[in-house]
């Protein structure tokens, strides 16, 4: 996208303790204009820590945060500036109307009197409030709330956008829009996003970064991690099956499994990819091939596997290794 | 950006039934009280006149109206201030200020200033009476001007030490059932100071005593500045317990 190397959002060596909990251990990273920000972890991984810092509703430990080169905790007036955040719950007045209650975000953000007409109405559109702009915040649908709160958080035009899990309760096709809207935002503002839901990050995400336990075990371009998600295995179907020594003898195939209804699985080395030579041959043969499909891990899978794998390997943390 | 916060913050007293069923019964309790000094005053009137220098119309009805009017209000301004932190706290609704680019004092000075507007306002309704007495008779203007500069300056410490309870808690009705507590234990504080060495002490500590003197047209600095400490200690406390939610361990 239009990325640059103008760098937003720094953060530097944050630790952040509860007590004796450690929530986050000494993190670094950095978010460039114009990049979407996957935050990926399973619960408990010290994602909401990490963005109640970054938008000073939390003080870290240890370490520094910058925002737009000013530090959050030296100028937090000045930084905050360049913030819109959405926190995982929505922080919205249920007792005022939409508009009344975007009139006093705008006012609190110190958007000039005479543009505040002219931002409401436009922040309105884009995330299509306009119809339910007299109505109480708190008797809408949970899917209008949200999108209340995407609107709180964008409306001053914020250099970074922060958003915890901002598609939750909004049907399929508000969700599509709230990310096509995410995406447009990642043009020129950065975005932040922490999710559950592990699609959403390749659909609209630069770069992935997945936590856990207040550690990052990952940081991945979306392109790098679809790369992990290819896999090195066929599922084929036959409907006079051959011998599993037959499918063995394929260069490159590793090993075969045998599955139900004339299915099977080839695994093979990355590098050959026998799906050639095995139509070829069953054509020959009269195997009567029906189907044959690489198959692809899920995000899911990868996740997991990065998430137990990486920490097998993390040897300054023998502790949790064997916690794992 | 102080005027944002206490805009919003009369406006969501006004959104909710709290503030007009606290105007309606306040005013109801305070309508009776009046009425009886002004029975009252009208049976002694005869023989009043025969006295030499006798107590005039402000002194039987005004002084003890704003008298009860603070012991009402003891009871009325915790309920005003409980949810002005604790209930954006329970609804979570605290991180849009905090993320805003506001400082703590400024969502602080806001909210006071909010409950203040709404004070006033409630100082206005009752001010109608004395001054409906104006149909028939003459005030002593100084010493009404005494009597609501001290109720005024009661209900803004009642309020900010409200405020501050309100900050300590996501539980609305703790925040109001300790603010009650600390009014009423700074208010019957001298109770004890006859018996105790330290009874001066207890004696400058106590709110009434301070309202009282106000109260009866005595217009001492020491109890303006009573009042105004009052008023920044709670304050300066309520910052500093929400500039603490950041560092929660």
């Amino acid at each position: 996208m239009a990325e640059t190397d103008e760098i937003l959002v720094s953060v530097d060596s944050v630790s952040r303790f509860y007590g004796a909990l450690c929530a986050v251990n000494n993190l670094s990273f950095n978010i460039h204009r114009g990049e979407v920000l996957g935050l990926l972890g399973p619960n408990g991984a010290g994602k909401s820590t990490i963005i109640q810092m970054i938008t000073g509703n939390l003080s870290p430990s240890f370490g520094q945060i910058k925002i737009n080169n000013i530090d959050i905790l030296d100028h937090p007036k000045k930084a905050k500036q360049y913030i819109g955040y959405l926190p995982e719950h929505p922080p919205i007045y249920k007792e005022s109307t939409v508009d009344e209650y975007l009139r006093f975000c705008v006012k609190l953000h110190r958007v000039k009197s005479n543009e505040q007409d002219e931002t409401i109405k436009v922040v309105k559109e884009r995330c299509h409030l306009t119809s339910v702009e007299n109505r109480l915040i708190g008797n809408l649908s949970k899917g209008f709330q949200q999108r209340i709160g995407i609107a709180q958080a964008i409306i001053h035009s914020p250099a970074v956008v922060i958003l915890d899990e901002p598609t939750v309760g909004l049907d399929p096709i508000q969700i599509r829009e709230i990310r096509a809207l995410i995406r447009e935002l990642g043009e020129d503002h950065s975005v932040i996003l922490s999710t559950h839901i592990l699609p959403e990050v390749t659909t609209t995400c630069d770069r992935v970064l997945i936590i856990n336990k207040g550690d990052i075990v990952l940081t991945e371009s979306t392109e790098g991690l679809q790369k992990r998600m290819q896999s090195s295995s066929l599922s084929v179907g036959f409907l006079q099956a051959p011998t599993i020594n037959e499918l063995r003898a394929f260069p490159g195939v590793d090993g075969v499994e045998t599955l139900q209804d004339g299915y099977f699985r080839i695994h093979h080395n990355p590098e050959i990819d026998p799906s050639e030579a095995l139509v070829k041959k069953s054509v020959e043969q009269q195997w009567r091939l029906f189907e044959i499909r690489p198959e692809q891990l899920s995000l899911e899978e990868v996740f997991v596997d990065i998430t137990t794998e990486e920490l097998n390997h993390t040897h300054q943390e023998p502790t949790e290794a064997v916690n794992s | 950006m102080i005027i944002t916060i206490a805009m919003r913050e009369v406006h969501s007293l006004f959104l909710s039934p709290l503030a007009w069923s606290i105007l309606a019964v306040t005013q109801f309790i305070m309508g009776y009280l009046f009425l009886g000094q002004l029975d009252m005053f009208l049976q002694i009137q005869s023989r009043l006149v025969a006295l030499n220098d006798a107590p005039g119309l402000t002194e039987i009805v005004v002084t003890p109206l704003f008298a009860n009017a603070a012991l009402i209000l003891l009871l009325v301004i915790p309920l005003i201030t409980m949810r002005i932190i604790s209930e954006e706290r329970r609804t979570q609704t605290l991180s849009l200020l905090l993320s805003a680019p506001i400082s703590v004092t400024e969502i602080i000075l806001g909210k006071f200033l909010g409950v203040l507007i709404f004070i006033a306002i409630l100082l206005l309704l009752i001010a109608l009476m004395p001054f409906s007495l104006l149909l028939g008779g003459t005030l002593d203007y100084g010493m009404v001007a005494s009597a609501f500069l001290a109720l005024f300056l009661l209900l803004a410490s009642f309020a900010s030490a409200g405020l501050f309870m309100s900050t300590l808690t996501g539980q609305p009705t703790i925040a109001a059932i300790s603010t009650f507590g600390v009014l009423l234990m700074l208010w019957i504080i001298d109770w004890s100071a006859d018996f105790s060495e330290a009874g001066s002490v207890f004696s400058y500590l106590s709110i009434l005593n301070h309202y009282r003197s106000l109260l009866e047209g005595v217009f001492k600095s020491s109890d303006i500045v009573y009042y105004l400490l009052f008023i920044t200690t709670f304050l300066t406390l309520a910052i500093r317990r929400l500039n603490a939610d950041r560092l929660q361990y």
